[in-house]
């Protein structure tokens, strides 16, 4: 890991290596509390929720979540809740304490993210191809009010399978929505199988290229990269810009990487001590 | 039995000339006056800007107009994002593709979310009739009025269709407004208004009770009429709102009529007549017709054609309300 420092926030970028290593354990011993989660998908996406909430690249106020001038962050692979629950906990949108309640009976912590229930969720997701649309909403909405908030809208790779985020990056691009920045967790594997045996997906930076995006691949584990790409948006003005993050499912955890079974494999204890040790990071509990 | 009928003394007659109306003029007229009112009103198409009527809207607020193409699950998903931003989107299309197309929009994005979009459903029902079935949008109350947090109301006159529309800007939560392009005439007198969750009483009558809403409620005031001339008193309710429905006047109904006919141009199942009936089973069980279309697609031919196949004409709601009470009276 380099050991740079992040242009934008002075924070080491090892501090955000531990953090997303920490929402990673965090996300799998819940998993393993509710016995039910998308473990493969919370460790693929892991770096980039932690780049964009510990990176200060999202201007958020979690003492004010509907602050109206925030930029908005919707994570439209609803299912990577663990994550996501994690890393919004941690940056203090509500207690960490919660995160022992997921999915129990009553908890706001649903399988998929509710806004009702929840400060800082954005959009209510899990079925897929919900959060582009409505992050193309949110990003016009700025553009009417002359207001400066950008819109990070984070997909799976399997997700982009559904017709509605063809649609919204169509309207993005006439629109010239260059205040809305796609992020891809190009992870490969959906819950069959890898996309490329399901269903085709390459060649998917042309493809968001000719739907009118500047589109720049990237690492998605590399932090001081994530970082330096988001801080450099929009890539062109006047355009929706989309960055692909190619990421490894199941990353950080030997027994779970690149496996298509542990897109929602549970974790035993006994896993969960062996992945603490390969993150070098403490089980939450 | 004491009866204030005023169908034929003030409610056409002194009021309302027999001219007709598209409520689709009402709505656009009204979204134009509030959007130049409130900067938070915008207005949302699939490509459908004409038949939307919103050509005058878009010349006057061309920044708040966003047509997004042939494409309705993004169309309901940006309004949700809009709403998101602090805007007031009115979602308008075809009610067939705005609703059908959309529908898990309408359920995450809108009724779970809570998002305060307005959909605009336009050429409800079968006014679409020639075009055939893929047109036709009988379905849209059964599919909407089960949606929790998603408030269903239908207009039946140009008055009303203002009202509504105003009422909507103030209303905090989704709504689906079913506008349809059949031609009506004016209904309400000018004294009244719209009140969600509350029937209209459009006629006094203790006799039998016709519920029905949209286009049809000039037909059922037309029947209450008939039906006068045989000295039988029909109260007509204006059911404007589906959901929130008005439970008080639909059992004070059972309680002080004898029995109740409802109608609408939409299927059976799931729609006004369902929702009257499982308030009825549950609190005040009374004897009942429902008309509106039965467990089929409807066929091809005019509006109006369609409307007498399925016995939705002042003709149908008097025989109904004739076999209802002739049952129970033989």
């Amino acid at each position: 890991m380099c050991l740079t420092m992040s242009l934008k926030t002075n924070l080491p970028i090892a501090e955000i290596a531990v953090r997303a290593n920490t929402t990673r354990i965090t996300a799998m011993a819940m998993t393993n509390h509710s016995q039910l989660g998308h473990t493969g998908g919370d460790l693929s996406s892991a770096d980039i929720l932690t780049c964009l909430y510990f990176g200060e690249i999202l201007s958020v106020r979690p003492e004010d979540p509907t602050w109206q001038r925030r930029d908005r962050f919707i994570m439209s692979k609803g299912h990577c809740s663990g994550a996501y629950y994690s890393t919004l906990a941690a940056r203090g949108f509500f207690p960490e304490s919660l995160l022992k309640t997921f999915m129990d009976p009553l908890s706001p912590l649903n399988g998929h993210p509710d806004r009702n229930k929840l400060p800082g969720v954005e959009a209510n997701t899990g079925p897929l191809g919900h959060g582009l649309p409505i992050a193309v909403g949110a990003a016009l909405a700025a553009k009417m009010k002359g207001e400066p908030w950008r819109v990070f809208v984070l997909t799976g790779d399997g997700e982009l399978q559904e017709g509605s985020n063809w649609e919204a990056a169509m309207t993005a691009h006439h629109y010239s929505l260059d205040n809305l920045i796609v992020i891809v967790d190009r992870n490969r594997i959906q819950q069959g199988d890898f996309t490329e045996s399901t269903i085709r997906m390459d060649p998917l930076p042309e493809k968001w290229q000719a739907f009118g995006f500047t589109v720049k691949e990237l690492d998605g584990h590399n932090h001081a990269e994530l970082l330096r790409a988001f801080e450099s948006v929009p890539l062109s003005k006047g355009k929706p810009t989309c960055f692909i993050a190619n990421t490894t499912k199941g990353k950080g955890v030997s027994f779970a990487e690149n496996r298509p079974a542990w897109h929602h494999g549970v974790p035993t204890r006994q896993q969960l001590h062996i992945a603490a040790e390969e993150l070098k990071v403490e089980l939450p509990w | 039995m004491v009866n204030t009928s005023m169908t034929e003394r003030t409610r056409f007659s002194n009021e309302h000339p027999k001219e007709l109306f598209d409520c689709r003029d009402s709505y656009s007229s009204t979204l134009e006056s509030m959007a130049a009112q409130d900067d938070r009103v915008c207005a949302i198409v699939n490509d459908s800007v004409s038949s939307t009527k919103l050509k005058n809207f878009k010349t006057q607020f061309p920044n708040r107009f966003v047509n997004v193409g042939i494409a309705e699950q993004n169309m309901v998903g940006v309004g949700a994002g809009l709403a998101n931003g602090g805007m007031v989107p009115y979602v308008c299309g075809a009610s067939c593709f705005l609703i059908a197309r959309a529908m898990e929009q309408v359920k995450v994005d809108l009724g779970y979310s809570k998002w305060n979009v307005k959909l605009c459903g336009m050429s409800s029902g079968m006014a679409y009739g020639q075009l055939g079935a893929t047109h036709h949008s009988i379905e849209d109350l059964a599919w909407t009025r089960v949606i929790p947090n998603l408030t269903v109301v239908v207009p039946a006159d140009p008055q009303e269709t203002e009202q509504i529309m105003r009422y909507s800007l103030e209303h905090s939560g989704p709504m689906f407004i079913r506008i349809s392009r059949m031609p009506v005439p004016a209904v309400h007198l000018s004294s009244e208004t719209f009140n969600l969750g509350k029937a209209a009483v459009l006629n006094q009558g203790d006799d039998v009770t016709i519920i029905t809403n949209g286009v049809l409620v000039y037909k059922a005031l037309l029947a209450a009429q008939a039906l006068e001339t045989r000295g039988i008193y029909a109260r007509v309710l204006n059911m404007s709102s589906i959901k929130p429905i008005d439970s008080d006047a639909i059992v004070n109904a059972a309680r002080t009529t004898r029995g109740i006919v409802t109608a609408e141009e939409a299927l059976l199942a799931g729609g006004l007549g369902s929702a009257v009936a499982e308030i009825l089973a549950l609190h005040h069980p009374a004897p009942m017709r429902m008309l509106g279309v039965p467990d089929v697609f409807a066929p091809t031919g005019s509006s109006e054609f369609l409307l007498e196949h399925f016995q939705l004409t002042e003709q149908g709601i008097t025989a109904a309300a004739l076999e209802l009470i002739d049952k129970k009276n033989p």
